[in-house]
């Protein structure tokens, strides 16, 4: 191996480190504050009671696809406006398109407790007619992340 | 004497053709709060808030927990920025009242766009029934379907 090729294998190294870095760095940017989202209503479950051990990704799904139609008439269900799957573009009543719910579609969402309260609060009024609870919330989530 | 004639002439006809562009120019301020853009703007497009009087926006701000059949709830501090750009810019915000304004009486509170006179007006001339019942229309609030730069406070392309 002459000068020039250990220069260039050293270069795509590096590059590829950097690049290594840079989108872990992204990612986990994310992942971190989702994940801390996640465990804060994993705390408030424990709470609320002892027995409780892991939210569970079926649960979530359930809670996504079930018509629960205790809420308001036009949206019985999340997939209402989400559709059947997660991994599809929604659309609202107005006619507004909605980025999909699934994690590996729309990478920054469920990143700001903020925002994930917010839409819980408005949804789950709309869809179940009632707040959600942490253990809902949580599920609902964990499915979100393995879609 | 005849030259006066002909320049006056020509004042009265650009007049009345600068009269008739400003008759047909239908764009409004486009949105310049981020905070309206990003909340209105999560299920439909934000609407400029010309075309709604200043009593409208309060009522609607006052309800958004059943905002038109939606849980549209903020938190206080975002709603009273949103509340308060909306009614500085509303249909009657200014000492000059817009053209949305046209036909609205004192007592009515109209919550929606689509029921200001002006608006009835300007669709029912040029839009056919069977427009609105095109599935990619949805409803008379998505203005984009039709209006591509809707948005950007242009409605001109009608």
């Amino acid at each position: 191996m002459n000068f020039l090729q250990k220069f260039k294998c050293l270069r795509f190294g590096v590059a590829a480190l950097l690049l290594g870095i840079s989108t872990g760095v992204t990612t986990s940017a994310y992942a971190n504050s989702q994940l801390s989202i996640i465990e804060g209503y994993a705390t408030e479950s424990k709470q609320h009671d002892q027995a409780f051990k892991a939210f569970s990704t079926e649960r979530g799904r359930l809670l996504f696809s079930v018509p629960h139609a205790t809420g308001k008439p036009k949206t019985p269900s999340c997939t209402s406006c989400h559709t059947k799957s997660p991994l599809n573009v929604g659309i609202t009543r107005a006619g507004k398109e909605i980025a999909p719910m699934a994690i590996s579609k729309t990478p920054d969402r469920y990143s700001t407790v903020k925002k994930v309260e917010k839409w819980f609060r408005r949804n789950c009024k709309s869809v179940l007619g009632r707040t959600c609870t942490s253990l809902e919330k949580g599920d609902f989530l964990t499915f979100m992340m393995s879609q | 004497m005849i030259r006066t004639f002909n320049l006056s002439g020509v004042i009265i006809t650009s007049f009345l053709v600068m009269t008739s562009i400003a008759a047909a120019d239908e764009r409004y301020t486009p949105i310049q709060n981020e905070m309206v853009s990003k909340e209105c703007g999560a299920c439909h497009m934000a609407f400029q808030p010309q075309m709604l009087p200043k009593r409208s926006w309060e009522m609607i701000m006052d309800r958004l927990s059943d905002h038109f059949g939606e849980d549209a709830s903020l938190d206080h501090e975002t709603s009273a920025e949103i509340r308060s750009y909306l009614v500085a810019n509303a249909a009657d915000g200014s000492w000059w009242s817009g053209k949305f304004m046209r036909g609205v009486k004192d007592h009515m509170t109209p919550l929606r766009i689509t029921e200001m006179p002006y608006w009835v007006r300007e669709h029912n001339e040029e839009v056919p029934a069977r427009a609105w019942k095109d599935p990619k229309v949805k409803s008379k609030a998505n203005c984009l379907a039709c209006h591509a730069q809707a948005n950007r406070g242009n409605y001109d392309d009608d």
